[in-house]
Formats: C-alpha cells, sequence, structure tokens
C-alpha cells in the first residue's frame, strides 16, 4: 500500500510549525500505523532528513503513550483503538492520511507529533492518591467489602490510560473525561472515602490552572476514548464537586 | 483560583449555566401557555389575553419570576460568553483537518452560535412586544370598570401584513429564532441535568427523551401560533 502523509513539523516548543507532505511506499495492511511511521522515518533517516518525533512505548495499547490526531480523529478512525493497535488496513490504498499533534494549549508540541501531557500528572499530583499510612501489616483486602457493581464501575474509570485523546478531541479541549475517571475510580471505593470530597476540589482546581478548556457535554471524548471511559464519571465529579462546595468539606 | 469565588471554577460556570437554562426551559412553559391563548382571542376581542397580560405585569410573585427570568437570561448569556472565550484560549491551534461530526452532535458543538441567533430574535422580540407593553404607547380598553392595556391589538396587527409591512420578514425571524432554539434545546436541555451531575441508568434516557420533545415542541408550537395569526388575518 501507498499513502501521501501530511504530517505537522515543529521544529520545537517555541518554533513555527506547518504540515509538510511525505510519500510512504511498500506499506501493508498488518502494519500497526506507528510502524508505517517507523518506515517513514527511517526512509527520512537514509535521505539525511529529520526523522518524525512521535510519543510511543509499549504498543499493546495499555500505557497511553501513543497519540496522533490522525485524518480528524484522536488516535485514527477506529473506535476504542489506541493508535499502536491501528492497522494500516483500515485506510484506503493511496489515500491521504493527516498527521496532527494533541491540540490544547495545555498540551504545548514539544516537536513534531510529541506533546508534553505533564499536565496530567500534575493533576494527579494534586490529589489522584489515597493517602494511606502502611503499618507493614496491612489487612486482608478481602476484608472490606466492595459491592460488584461498585467495583465493576471504578475498574472501568481506572482503565483511563491517561492518553489525553478526550483533550484532543474535545472541541473546548476539556479534560474533564480524565479527571472524572482519575477520580471516579477512588470515589467508588471504601478506601477513597476520607478524601473524596477534597481530591475533587484539588483536583478540579488543577484542571483549571493548567488551562483545559469547558465541559459543553458533546460526549465526542467517551466517543473517541481507546478505552471507552464513561460520561457517567464526569456526572459523579459534577455532583462530588458540588457536594464539596455545597457541605465545605 | 476556585477558593476566591464561586465561580471561578470551571464547574461552577457551568452549574450556573445548567440552573439558569433549565430555569428558562421553565420560562418557555410559561410563555407558550400564555400565547396558546392568541389562538382563540379574536373569539373574544382579545379580552382573557389581557387581563392574562396585565395580571403577568402587575401580579407580585409573578414579578418576582420576571426578574429572576432576566437575570437568568442576562447571566446565562455572560457564562456563556465567558465559557466560550475560555475554550477558545484552551485550543490556540486549530486542526488543519477535523471530523467532529464523527463523534458528537451538531447542535452539541454549535450551542455558542444558536445561542447567539436566540439572542438576536430575543432584542427584537423585545422590542416589539415586551418594551411596547411596558414604555410604549398602548391603547387602554375598558372591562367592566376595569382600564387594561390592549396588547393584543398591538400583537395582532404586528402579524398582520395590511398593518405592518415588515410582518411577513418579522415572521421570517421569529422561524428562525424558534429553530435556532429547537437547536440549543435539543442539546441544552439534557446537557443541564448532566452539568449538575444528575445521571442515572434508569433516568437518564428519560430525560434525554423529554428534552428532544421539548426542544421539538415548543417551538412548533411558538411558530404555529404566530403563522396562524398571520394567516387567518392575510
Amino acid at each position: 500500500m501507498d499513502f501521501t502523509l501530511k504530517i505537522w513539523r515543529q521544529e520545537g516548543p517555541q518554533e513555527q510549525g506547518r504540515m509538510e507532505t511525505y510519500p510512504v511506499t511498500g506499506i501493508t495492511g498488518d502494519m500497526s500505523f506507528l510502524e508505517m511511521m517507523d518506515v517513514l522515518n527511517d526512509q527520512l533517516i537514509r535521505d539525511g532528513q529529520d526523522p518524525v518525533a512521535f510519543d510511543h512505548d509499549c504498543r499493546e495499547g495499555i500505557c497511553g503513550m501513543c497519540s496522533m490526531f490522525i485524518n480528524g480523529e484522536a488516535h485514527g478512525p477506529n473506535r476504542k483503538t489506541t493508535t499502536c493497535q491501528l492497522h494500516m488496513r483500515s485506510f484506503k490504498d493511496g489515500e491521504t492520511i493527516y498527521i496532527e499533534p494533541w491540540r490544547a494549549a495545555a498540551f504545548p508540541v514539544v516537536k513534531d507529533l510529541a506533546v508534553d501531557r505533564s499536565a496530567f500528572d500534575r493533576i494527579i499530583q494534586s490529589g489522584g492518591y489515597v493517602s494511606v499510612n502502611s503499618s507493614g501489616n496491612p489487612l486482608d483486602a478481602n476484608a472490606i467489602p466492595v459491592p460488584k457493581a461498585d467495583a465493576d464501575d471504578a475498574f472501568n474509570a481506572a482503565t483511563c490510560i491517561g492518553c489525553g485523546a478526550c483533550v484532543a478531541t474535545c472541541k473546548n479541549a476539556s479534560a474533564m473525561l480524565f479527571v472524572s475517571a482519575k477520580v471516579s475510580q477512588f470515589a467508588l471505593l471504601p478506601q477513597g472515602q476520607p478524601e473524596r470530597m477534597s481530591r475533587v476540589q484539588r483536583m478540579v482546581d488543577q484542571m483549571d490552572k493548567e488551562g483545559f478548556g469547558n465541559c459543553t457535554n458533546t460526549g465526542a471524548c467517551e466517543v473517541e476514548c481507546p478505552k471507552g471511559i464513561s460520561l457517567d464519571n464526569i456526572a459523579r465529579m459534577n455532583r462530588d464537586y458540588l457536594k464539596s462546595k455545597v457541605t465545605g468539606e | 483560583m476556585a477558593q476566591n469565588g464561586i465561580l471561578q471554577s470551571s464547574l461552577a460556570k457551568k452549574y450556573a449555566m445548567a440552573v439558569t437554562g433549565l430555569f428558562l426551559c421553565l420560562f418557555l412553559v410559561g410563555h407558550l401557555a400564555g400565547n396558546l391563548q392568541l389562538l382563540t382571542a379574536a373569539s373574544d376581542g382579545g379580552r382573557q389575553f389581557n387581563e392574562y397580560a396585565k395580571f403577568m405585569t402587575t401580579f407580585p410573585a409573578v414579578k418576582v419570576l420576571s426578574y429572576l427570568t432576566y437575570f437568568s437570561v442576562l447571566f446565562h448569556l455572560v457564562d456563556g460568553v465567558v465559557l466560550s472565550l475560555q475554550n477558545r484560549k484552551a485550543r490556540p491551534v486549530r486542526y488543519a483537518m477535523e471530523r467532529a461530526s464523527t463523534n458528537a452532535g451538531w447542535s452539541s458543538r454549535n450551542m455558542m452560535l444558536l445561542g447567539t441567533i436566540v439572542l438576536v430574535f430575543l432584542v427584537t422580540h423585545m422590542q416589539n412586544f415586551w418594551w411596547q407593553m411596558h414604555f410604549g404607547e398602548v391603547a387602554m380598553i375598558d372591562y367592566d370598570g376595569e382600564s387594561v392595556k390592549d396588547l393584543y391589538t398591538v400583537v395582532a396587527a404586528f402579524f398582520n401584513p395590511e398593518m405592518n409591512r415588515w410582518a411577513l420578514p418579522a415572521i421570517g425571524l421569529y422561524l428562525l429564532g424558534q429553530f435556532a432554539l429547537g437547536f440549543h434545546l435539543w442539546h441544552g436541555f439534557s446537557s443541564g441535568f448532566q452539568s449538575v451531575g444528575l445521571r442515572h441508568p434508569r433516568y437518564t434516557n428519560i430525560i434525554s427523551c423529554l428534552g428532544k420533545a421539548f426542544s421539538v415542541l415548543v417551538p412548533v408550537l411558538f411558530s404555529a401560533i404566530v403563522v396562524f395569526m398571520y394567516i387567518t388575518q392575510a
């Protein structure tokens, strides 16, 4: 398969970026999108050009490192699929493919397609944890009963890999789906209760400080999320934040 | 940042958006109920409608509701503009290629545009009727010794092509305003519930269906009244 790639090139955070066109040939349908990028970079290096910088790590769809806004959609056209799990058979031979970095003020471009997602780390640092002072003699986890439905919802929230597709796809570059998943995974479990109200306040406040946009409830994030994180989490966070402000906890 | 004021946080702004928006939905129900009297107003020369209009502008409890309505409109407007400006700032560089229609509905992505059309309509609408009723010169009519402003004649004349040469364009703007309102509500009604966290597997579908029915029914009925008044007088 052959493709025409239109890729965002930007030398550094302060440099002016632009779309550049690259042809790639000899791609097979079984190659992942990242492998196709590897082929392109191999060509570029052989031609003495600067390879395209892009984030990637596990290439198993679980680390949340790969990103890329492909043909106008976060992680490309397939649902519940990360870019590394997207295969070239999902594209038509000869197709022109647009590849852009996540676009958000809170995710500045580092180089080309790689963006700085440390805003997410700072949100986690602000409250995405449970303060348990371990005694070195921990209780059996089964000593605390958790309803199955709550455990399932908490687990589903915790499957968020923090890739930032929600921010990238949201018309407002809002981080509500990510933050709400990280709030919910604790809010649903007994261990998360003591800090539940202060956690949601601190994480929402940090989210606002980072300069993410506001939620319009378009639902685009849920559709584009490679892990299928539900809008239920956003509603839960809205409820908890309201409650925390009303009760002043 | 959020500690400094109630509306500093992004979520608080959304709560305000939801509460004012849903309150304005209640206002629409009341306004529509009042307007529906116009369908039968010709039979009694508009007496019932005029007495209703007097009640609505003088009864103290309704006065309170009307001030709440003005406040809600202004707050919804200012809050919406602030949110939109922040949202623009959150994505300074746009995508060269974006396929937003694959993951979100049109109305949810165009609430600002739809709201602006509704606002333009609202300004002309208030100038045409609200301003006339409160500050304009409206003929008085006597009902059993009680002097009442004859708002019905003002409304009837406005939609009468022989009395108002702008009747047809005005109806066009009215229908456009209702069209925009319908699409604004199509997303806004259920979105308001989500913003304050009212979401539950058992009730969310009901709220969503109610919102869709509301967003179709209200603008269609408002439009039907205006078209009826035009056709019966043309």
